[in-house]
């Protein structure tokens, strides 16, 4: 521990802070550009100039360790004098255009001037002027406004490790470019958008849209993947106008993926915001009473067997919760699945659907594996987690798919089956490493458990790693990594009906064994329609409603509370920002009132009913894994075949997505380096 | 200043000839194992000298992967430094150095004989193609000032005259004799020593 002062207080702090991290230790906010906790230390914007005593000079504190019997002063007419001369060198050349520029009211050089600024310029010359920079659909530039602090150019190559970003010229001419004016190829790239302290670096699909003081704020979760990022939605009236990231040290850090930020106009398009019916294959607009009609009329004329519900990738548990007590109490019927495709699945214990090892975890760990898994699309977040850890402990990471860039090196073994089984059975180097890591992480993608080895690599990874006490109470080091929102917790609830792991619900759907089919936000389903009814229940005009008999208008993930448990097994809640456009309803209540017309008693009396009945049956269900475990190895059939890793749509992995005109963009973007070869 | 502006023209592809490539290979030795990367600016000089010294874009996508590091940290040091020129400047390059002790002897006389013989602007090519000057700060041979550099030669003690006699001559193609055009050796004292006259060899 070292003992300083900071303004005369005495304080203690470990060592190898900075000064800056001492005075806010103590309590002392120090203006800053440049400085970002989650980023190396540049020190070029000279902001941070205090005085510490026997220093004829000002000390940039951020640079500056803290050493022991420091006397630091920051709030001295020298510092102030210091700062001042510092801001009139950054406003020089910086455009006095705030009415008109997007950063207004939440831009750190505005807010700093007002402390430090000068009313007057002393600077007679004109001011520069830089062209405008191209960096694709989502990052707009006004690089006049930059003031080369080049937080962009260090989170473009520490934390998304793509160098794509970088400042060319010096002095006066310094710019801040991609390599000719390309546009930038990271699925976290709109992240400098928020690090940026002035307005050079804008969010391009929210230009001139709202003020940050018109907006109302709401925090709450994403569901665009599995990894349960922690966000705060902007709306204004109705409309969600943007998201930003909330900082949450144990999922997503500070950051979010742009997915994450720039699908939120896909709420605003194709929205269902009535129910329909199809009538000669048109659809028309109806009445709830209507709908529901035709529904208890179905229900009615319907064997019970033959009923079957598929829940989807963006429902809240208190959705999926209250669908699967319709099915069970009022229809009397267990045909219900989440799994939109054949996925194995062993249900024994929770773990088997978790990302046991935690995204915390990550940095912890000393060798990483990779089955079956592009962690960049599937996770990425997580994939960034995995690059932090690269970079500080050198972690040593395989995969045994070639998946292509990354952002940190691995090693890729031939992607055959036969490789697991010869690691499984200690016949392979990787074995060994397994087995000589400290805290390894094996992470399972979905596309093995896809592949028809999928159980055996399942089944036999795990009794391997068992045996080589790799799964303890202290560290779990068997990882899946779930792709959709509601995966685990559908799975969590218990909607899936399996026969050795495998999907029945689906291979009855495509045998045609069913009659009524209610489909909850369910848009991926690969079935060809023949007589079945379809109901479709959920907010957007997708693949589902496509094929719909009956449409039901429900809520988006920023329309209502609810709950999402992330990939670890984290339970959040989401909160209501906005409301459900039109006729539309909350999920929830649309299948209470169905029920209640069908059967003249409602599921749940209200909302919080709802809401403790499901929490109690999570507590109840968390707890029951089952003790005795198979650990049979030997009834497992191998079959050596090539696992193919699913190639995932990134930006338009669900029914939100794909209605996101900047999605499209984005994709076409980056479709475009892929046919230049540009890409990489 | 030099030319920081990239050219429109630009060649398609570019790679260093046998003996750049030798010679390539020897400066990576030169740095550490993994540091390999320092070797972005002796490499791109290199290139410059191999290609009429100027620097094309396909030359630094060369480098970057001969080095194997992003495109841009290749474009930041080239644009960074003044000494690589982004357009053609010509087979023959000319430095005239304009600094203080070259301006007080003169060094605008030069520019005079450049513009007369070469081209009216800086970084402006002959009408042959073959070459162009530049003003440029010191080049540090003050004491046989006033200077220029042409290539990789220094053509020093100059005047007017001198000057368009050596430019008329690179004009042609030849190559004239660098160094003083005052008959001195290096950069010995005219007319003689004048200090440490009792030491014999000084």
């Amino acid at each position: 521990m070292l003992k300083i002062k900071v303004n005369n207080k005495d304080i203690e702090i470990e060592e190898g802070l900075t000064v800056l991290q001492a005075c806010e230790k103590a309590g002392v906010e120090i203006p800053r550009f440049c400085y970002h906790e989650k980023l190396s230390i540049a020190g070029n914007c000279r902001m941070c100039l205090v005085e510490v005593e026997k220093s004829p000079k000002p000390v940039a504190s951020c640079a500056m360790p803290a050493a022991e019997g420091m006397n630091i002063k920051t709030n001295t007419k020298f510092v102030e004098k210091a700062r001042k001369g510092v801001m009139e060198f950054l406003l020089a050349n910086h455009p006095l255009d705030c009415p008109v520029c997007d950063q207004g009211g939440e831009c750190d050089l505005q807010d700093q001037s007002m402390f430090y600024g000068v009313d007057k310029s002393r600077y007679k010359e004109n001011k520069r002027f830089v062209p405008e920079k191209y960096m694709g659909p989502l990052i707009k530039t006004q690089m006049t406004r930059c003031i080369h602090c080049t937080r962009c150019i260090r989170f473009a190559t520490e934390i998304a490790g793509v160098s794509e970003l970088g400042a060319i010229g010096r002095g006066e001419n310094m710019e801040i470019t991609t390599y000719l004016e390309k546009s930038m190829e990271s699925e976290l790239s709109a992240n400098v958008v928020d690090l940026c302290p002035v307005g050079a670096l804008t969010s391009k699909p929210y230009i001139f849209e709202a003020r940050p003081w018109e907006l109302k704020k709401t925090e709450t979760v994403d569901v665009m993947d599995a990894v349960g990022s922690n966000i705060r939605v902007d709306t204004y009236g109705w409309e969600v106008k943007r998201i930003l990231p909330r900082i949450n040290e144990d999922i997503n850090e500070e950051w979010i993926s742009d997915k994450t930020r720039y699908a939120c106009d896909g709420l605003l398009n194709q929205r269902l915001d009535t129910p329909f019916v199809k009538y000669n294959n048109k659809f028309d607009k109806a009445s709830w009473k209507e709908v529901f009609n035709i529904i208890k009329a179905k229900i009615n004329e319907t064997d019970n067997e033959k009923i079957c519900g598929f829940t989807g990738d963006l429902n809240n548990m208190e959705t999926l919760y209250i669908f699967k007590e319709f099915f069970y109490k009022i229809l009397k019927s267990n045909n219900l699945e989440s799994r939109s495709e054949n996925i194995y699945l062993n249900p024994e214990k929770r773990e088997n659907y978790l990302f046991n090892s935690t995204i915390n975890g990550i940095e912890e760990s000393d060798f990483i594996f990779l089955v079956g898994s592009n962690p960049r699309y599937e996770a990425t977040l997580l994939n960034a987690r995995i690059r932090k850890a690269y970079l500080k402990n050198k972690t040593k990471i395989i995969s045994l798919n070639n998946v292509g860039n990354l952002t940190y090196p691995y090693e890729h073994l031939n992607g055959m089956s036969e490789t697991i089984k010869n690691i499984v059975e200690d016949n392979h180097e990787v074995s060994n490493f397994i087995k000589q890591s400290k805290k390894p992480i094996i992470i399972l993608g979905q596309s093995v458990l896809l592949s028809k080895s999928g159980k055996f690599i399942f089944d036999s990874m795990k009794h391997f790693l068992k045996k080589n006490n790799k799964i303890n109470d202290e560290w779990n080091s068997f990882n899946i990594i779930s792709e959709n929102a509601s995966t685990v917790g559908s799975l969590d609830l218990g909607i899936f009906k399996q026969n050795s792991g495998y999907n029945t619900t689906l291979s009855n759907l495509q045998n045609h064994k069913y009659d009524l089919v209610f489909l909850i936000g369910q848009d991926s389903l690969s079935f060809k329609k023949k007589n079945e009814f379809v109901i479709y229940q959920g907010s957007h005009g997708d693949k589902g409603a496509e094929i719909a008999d009956i449409i039901l208008p429900g809520a988006a993930y920023t329309e209502q509370d609810g709950y999402f448990t992330n990939l670890e097994g984290k339970l959040q809640k989401a909160y209501k920002a906005s409301y459900p456009p039109g006729d539309a309803k909350e999920d929830w209540q649309i299948i209470n009132n169905l029920a209640e017309f069908v059967s003249n008693k409602k599921l749940f009396k209200n909302k919080d009913e709802l809401e403790s009945s499901l929490l109690n049956y999570l507590n109840l269900s968390n707890n029951k894994d089952l003790p005795n475990e198979s650990n049979d190895t030997k009834d497992l059939t191998f079959s050596n075949e090539k696992i193919e890793i699913k190639n995932l749509d990134y930006y338009y992995s669900n029914s939100i997505a794909r209605a996101s005109k900047t999605m499209f963009e984005c994709r076409s973007e980056k479709n475009k380096l892929k046919s230049t070869g540009t890409e990489g | 200043m030099s030319v920081k502006k990239i050219s429109k023209e630009q060649p398609e592809k570019f790679e260093f000839n046998a003996t750049n490539n030798e010679i390539a290979k020897k400066i990576l030795t030169n740095y550490p194992e993994g540091k390999q990367q320092s070797a972005v600016m002796p490499l791109l000089y290199l290139v410059q000298e191999q290609n009429e010294n100027w620097i094309p874009l396909a030359a630094m996508k060369y480098i970057a992967k001969f080095l194997n590091m992003p495109y841009i940290k290749v474009y930041e040091v080239a644009t960074f430094y003044s000494m690589y020129n982004l357009s053609p400047v010509g087979k023959n390059f000319i430095q005239v150095c304009t600094t203080t002790p070259c301006m007080i002897r003169g060094a605008y006389k030069i520019v005079e004989a450049c513009k007369e013989k070469i081209s009216k602007n800086e970084n402006e090519l002959s009408k042959d193609k073959q070459c162009s000057w530049v003003e440029v700060e010191c080049l540090g041979a003050c004491v046989n000032a006033p200077m220029m550099q042409i290539n990789k030669d220094y053509y020093e003690d100059l005047d007017k005259e001198k000057t368009l006699k050596i430019l008329d001559q690179i004009l042609k193609g030849e190559s004239p004799k660098p160094g003083s055009y005052r008959g001195r050796v290096n950069s010995e004292p005219e007319n003689n020593r004048k200090t440490l006259l009792d030491v014999k060899n000084a």
